[in-house]
């Protein structure tokens, strides 16, 4: 076991909490991801590698499917695999042992940074962030969109619950981005 | 002072009252007031000057539309100028300025300009100052943009917060009168996701300055009825004090909420203003319409105003500008105000209707077949001389008098995608055309359809047809369905002074001005009298100018044609646009792993696009930053320096066709690296230019890492995206960034093999001979953390870049730090990286300026003619290959203590220094503390052949000369021994 201690992407050895009226952000450090992305000819071979992996069908565009460890959808037969942590670190690992070559494996554990957003009114603190119609996203939506002009994937968890990724690197904008969106729309 | 001009009923709360100031001066005022319904309450007329004649102005208009009565609101670094009164909403405290007078409102040192007239008409500035040619820049343009302009600007930063956000809806309704919360009903009953915005802060359109009923009671309580109905909607969201500013493509809706515009003081983090782009699959313009005016002689007096302002400030506002005032009309319209002013108490002087056969009334007297010939009254209207139908002249005491000259429907946002409106005989108005916007329907007032009931039937029916409702309409309310009667007029003959432009100062006389020189067309004529330009846009003027135009171009308005609406429909504060986007936060920053640990070393940042990287890291005994960059430069060279390189792009390259797609990609060769390597690349653009260069690692047959730099880290991948998806979408390969995820540092100097191999686990031999110059591999530190290991070097020096996952990627610097003490390790920022990569003669974006090839960096040879890649065909091409052409050269001044200045060119030893005899030019320069001298890259004609050879390196234009050497760009180890160590 190294001995090396992560910081989170803001910065912290602890995750930043903020909460405005009734809405929480969590930075939520305790993820791990890898991107799949199919080989030519092998995307039947690696829908059924993914969907063996999270224990449900892959999912189709705009959503998300699985759990614990769950898959959403990035582009034409292409994922992100997301899991715990603390259990799948080497995630990347595990993903490409099961789809083996007939899939593109990368681990994408730090180049994200994710923060939930949960509590009544979050609707109208992501009406400020993104143009997503978030209103119509149900529990196992996902998609890409441009926050705060950040590249960046929202997931619907539950009613009232969602989880924004955006890149590591600009964790400190996007935390800004989404905490000055909550004290102005709450 | 006291509201005076206070009136029974309206839509104010008389149990609150508010203090405001003006021009310094006391007032009070209820909630519910417009600032131009509380002055004119407190007997205050005149608010504003007039743009070029300085003119006493008072409001038009109880909108938006108004051009005149323009104020400076609020105060220190919140001031805006050229607010509308007409539009701002009384709050406790409010604090406004008139403006565009000196030394005060009603005496105006500028008002001189006034006597001027006859000399300052249409075209006057273009006429004027043409001569002496030399005069306009110094002279006449300074002093023009001096007197010109209206309110002033704070010159402070705007400390308030603006917000932009997104909204969808299956109908956005446009306007909240009868027409829109009809509609809205209509929609919000049947289900439908609506948005209902308005400007107004009251909802309700012209229902809330009427006294007809609805359903046989008042107006303003089926309003209020239909606003709870709504408001209890969970589908429906109504939007109050937001203005619909554009309509843009694919339904697409701008909007400014004025969320705290209303407000004394804004709440902590709460936004003035939100910029909303409102995504509706239909879109229902419920707008109305604007009344227009009558063009006579000194028509702009403060007092005169549109005869349906003076009945909403009645009505709504229960106030009047004045105890007894005269109505001028074309209409039957007009007969309304001097019906609804009378039962207020207003004395009517008259009503001066142009018609013969107006209808009469037994409450006061019609001046029928009658013409307002002209006005007195200095600050303030104070008679109305008329000319009546047997020709003979009535003088008539007033101190208001309503103009009205018909109804203008609001169709601007119909316009927005270059629609032209259709001209309609009835309204003798133009009304939306048959293009409109994919998605926009027109309804009420704004179509052309005048009467309440007409308006609240195409309210329902326009929100079923957008949506494809079945089923019956709901039921409407009893309304007035009165026709429209009315006989254009649009100005007085003979006037010498009609005021058409209030906001420009643009007279009838102006448009005849403009028609006699040849500026015909409306767009010359809106150019050359600047009519329906500034604030207003000229919603109150515009057809007044076409209607003149056309008269005298013999044609018909319609054949006249209009000029195009444009967005935004209101003005709109840059604040707004910019919304979050400001300051710091202007763009988002991107900070390395290392960069916490950085701030608390004292590091010095750079941006580099949206990066921040350490650019060097003083001492505190360090008082300039040259001590700090050569000190790095030095100890890395003598031992070991550690320097943060994550922001170079990296792109995980996989698949069955990795090795050949890189090899497309690059001009030189990859397919057969070995796993395990690493090899320096070169991309080249389609036309044979340099775009970009780094390193492609191969970490397994199907698995490539490729580096950028980090300024075209975007660029270079979405590039390699489009040739794979365009050029050869039959390669099995894909592509991700992993820029953000890996932390990577250089270790860099003659004892980074000894640092590196305190952390690296020991399984993994990093010796020479274990891992050579240019090899690659996973590995693991620091006890099992998985890693990545490079041996590159951009400094020249022994040298790795280790990789770990970006969390790590502090605590790794930190054991870096601690582990290199031993070796008195430095931390290296991106200034000492820049030296030492000139001092080895490593081409950086400074040489790949998009203008260089392979041949002019000394990488010709690079280029493989055994396979066909992106450039290299076009990179033959004769113009870039001919003798003679630049190549890198070094460059070292011949007098020690001279500095090499980057930019500057090269010009022979002897013989003129001008661009034909241009030699090259010089594109990066550092002092290098290894060789104790300034020392230089750039570009040499020839430069390959020319080493040793003296010249002068010039830069005409700050007047530098300074005798150079053109020596090898590879100013430290020649030979690569120490890399290769």
């Amino acid at each position: 076991m190294h001995d090396l201690v992560a910081i989170t992407a803001l910065g912290g050895t602890e995750p930043k909490i903020d909460r405005v009226g009734s809405v929480t952000c969590t930075e939520t450090p305790g993820v791990a991801l890898a991107s799949v992305a199919a080989r030519q000819g092998r995307e039947d071979k690696t829908r059924n590698a993914v969907s063996q992996l999270i224990g449900a069908e892959t999912p189709a565009v705009g959503k998300f499917t699985g759990g614990p460890i769950i898959a959403f959808w990035t582009g034409p037969d292409q994922w992100m695999i997301e899991a715990p942590f603390e259990t799948h670190e080497d995630l990347a690992h595990l993903v490409k042992e099961n789809t083996g070559d007939t899939a593109s494996v990368s681990e994408q554990t730090d180049a994200w940074v994710r923060f939930d957003l949960d509590g009544e009114g979050v609707l109208a603190v992501l009406e400020l962030l993104s143009s997503l119609d978030c209103r119509k996203m149900a529990a196992g939506a996902a998609s890409r969109t441009s926050i705060h002009h950040l590249g960046c994937f929202v997931l619907c968890r539950a009613s009232g619950s969602f989880s924004v990724y955006g890149p590591r690197s600009s964790a400190g904008s996007l935390h800004h981005a989404i905490v000055a969106a909550m004290k102005s729309a709450l | 002072m006291t509201q005076d001009n206070r009136l029974s009923g309206g839509q104010i709360d008389r149990t609150k009252t508010l203090n405001f100031k003006f021009d310094n001066r006391s007032y009070s005022a209820h909630p519910g007031d417009t600032l131009a319904s509380a002055l004119l309450a407190n007997g205050v007329r005149l608010m504003g000057r007039s743009f070029k004649y300085h003119r006493p102005r008072g409001v038009l208009t109880a909108g938006s539309e108004e051009p005149n009565a323009l104020v400076e609101l609020r105060t220190g670094n919140r001031q805006e100028p050229n607010t509308r009164v007409t539009t701002v909403e009384m709050f406790e405290g409010l604090e406004a300025h008139s403006q565009n007078r000196w030394p005060s409102l009603k005496f105006d040192a500028l008002a001189i300009n006034d006597r001027f007239s006859t000399f300052l008409t249409a075209g006057f500035y273009y006429k004027t100052f043409m001569w002496p040619a030399a005069f306009w820049e110094k002279l006449y343009e300074p002093m023009i943009r001096r007197a010109a302009g209206l309110g002033s600007l704070s010159m402070q930063e705007d400390p308030d917060e603006y917000d932009k956000g997104f909204r969808h809806c299956d109908l956005l309704i446009i306007g909240a009168g009868p027409a829109g919360l009809m509609a809205a009903l209509t929609a919000g009953r049947a289900g439908s996701e609506v948005i209902l915005a308005d400007e107004d802060f009251a909802l309700g359109g012209r229902l809330n300055s009427e006294t007809f009923s609805l359903n046989d009671g008042d107006a303003t309580e089926w309003v209020k009825q239909s606003v709870a109905e709504l408001s209890a909607m969970p589908n429906v969201r109504l939007m109050p004090r937001t203005t619909v500013i554009g309509a843009f493509d694919h339904g697409i809706y701008g909007a400014v909420e004025r969320t705290g515009d209303h407000l004394a003081s804004l709440p902590s983090g709460k936004p003035r203003q939100i910029l909303w782009r409102i995504y509706a699959k239909r879109a229902l313009l419920c707008a109305g319409a604007t009344e227009r005016p009558i063009a006579f002689e000194n028509n702009d007096r403060p007092g005169i105003m549109l005869a349906s302002a003076l009945r909403t400030y009645a009505n709504r506002f229960a106030t009047t500008a004045a105890q007894r005032v005269a109505i001028f009309t074309n209409n039957d319209d007009g007969h309304r105000t001097a019906a609804d002013l009378h039962a207020k108490g207003i004395r009517i002087a008259a009503v001066v209707d142009v018609r013969d056969d107006a209808p009469t009334s037994h409450d006061y007297e019609v001046l029928r077949g009658a013409q307002v010939r002209d006005t007195k009254g200095r600050l303030g209207l104070t008679f109305v001389e008329v000319e009546l139908a047997d020709g003979s002249s009535r003088t008539l005491d007033c101190g208001a008098l309503g103009v009205s000259g018909g109804w203008n429907p609001n169709v601007h946002l119909t316009c927005h995608q270059r629609g032209r409106p259709a001209w309609n005989d009835d309204l003798a108005a133009f009304v939306p055309g048959a293009d409109l916007p994919p998605g926009l329907s027109v309804a009420g007032a704004a179509n052309g359809v005048m009467s309440t009931h007409g308006a609240l039937q195409s309210g329902a029916e326009g929100a079923a047809q957008a949506l494809g409702l079945k089923g019956p309409l709901p039921d409407l309310p009893k309304a007035e369905d009165t026709p429209i009667s009315q006989t254009p007029f649009w100005y007085v003959q003979g006037c010498s002074r009609a005021w058409l432009d209030q906001q420009n100062d643009v007279t009838v006389k102006d448009v005849k001005l403009s028609h006699q020189e040849g500026f015909r067309s409306v767009e010359h004529l809106k150019r050359y009298t600047t009519l329906g330009m500034a604030t207003d846009q000229g919603k109150t003027s515009n057809m007044g100018g076409l209607a003149i135009m056309a008269e005298l171009a013999g044609k018909s308005i319609p054949e006249t044609g209009t000029t195009i609406f444009r967005p935004p429909y209101t003005p709109v504060p840059i604040a707004t646009f910019a919304g979050r986007m400001k300051g710091k936060e202007f763009h988002p920053t991107r900070l390395t792993p290392s960069h916490y640990w950085a701030k608390e070393r004292g590091a010095v940042f750079v941006e580099v696009g949206n990066w921040l990287r350490a650019q060097w890291f003083p001492l505190p005994s360090e008082t300039h930053w040259r001590e700090s960059v050569d000190r790095e430069v030095r100890q890395t060279r003598a031992s070991v320096g550690v320097c943060d390189c994550t922001t170079l792009g990296k792109i995980d390259v996989q698949g069955a066709d990795a090795a050949d797609f890189l090899n497309r990609v690059y001009c030189n060769g990859f397919a057969k690296l070995a796993v395990g390597k690493t090899r320096y690349g070169l991309m080249l653009r389609e036309d044979g230019i340099a775009m970009d260069d780094g390193t492609a690692a191969r970490l397994a047959e199907d698995h490539f890492v490729v580096t950028t730099t980090t300024a075209n880290a975007v660029k270079v991948y979405q590039h390699m995206e489009f040739v794979r998806q365009c050029l050869f979408p039959d390669m099995d390969v894909q592509l991700i960034s992993t820029t953000e995820a890996w932390a990577q540092y250089a270790v860099a100097g003659p004892n980074s093999r000894k640092l590196l191999q305190k952390i690296v686990d020991p399984e993994f031999d990093i010796s020479n001979e274990g891992f050579p110059f240019m090899a690659c591999g996973n590995i693991t530190v620091c006890g099992g953390l998985r890693a990545r290991l490079f041996r590159i070097s951009f400094s020249g020096e022994l040298a790795f870049e280790i990789a770990v996952p970006s969390r790590y990627g502090d605590a790794l610097m930190r054991r870096l730090m601690q582990e290199g003490e031993e070796f008195d390790v430095v931390p290296y920022g991106t200034e000492a990286l820049g030296v030492m990569r000139i001092e080895k003669g490593h081409a950086a974006g400074n040489e790949l300026n998009g203008t260089t090839t392979a041949l002019n960096l000394g990488m010709g040879r690079m280029v493989s003619k055994n396979k066909d890649s992106i450039g290299s065909i076009l990179s033959e091409r004769e113009g870039l290959n001919e003798p003679g052409a630049l190549m890198m050269v070094g460059i070292k001044p011949v007098n020690a203590g001279d500095k090499v200045t980057a930019g500057g060119h090269l010009m022979d030893a002897t013989g003129p220094v001008d661009a034909a005899h241009d030699q090259g030019y010089v594109t990066s320069a550092a002092f290098s503390p290894s060789l104790d001298s300034h020392i230089g890259l750039g570009f040499l004609k020839n430069g390959g052949t020319r080493q040793g050879e003296k010249m002068r390196l010039v830069s005409p234009v700050t007047d530098l000369t300074v005798e150079v050497e053109i020596v090898s760009a590879h100013f430290v180890d020649p030979e690569g021994e120490r890399l290769r160590a």
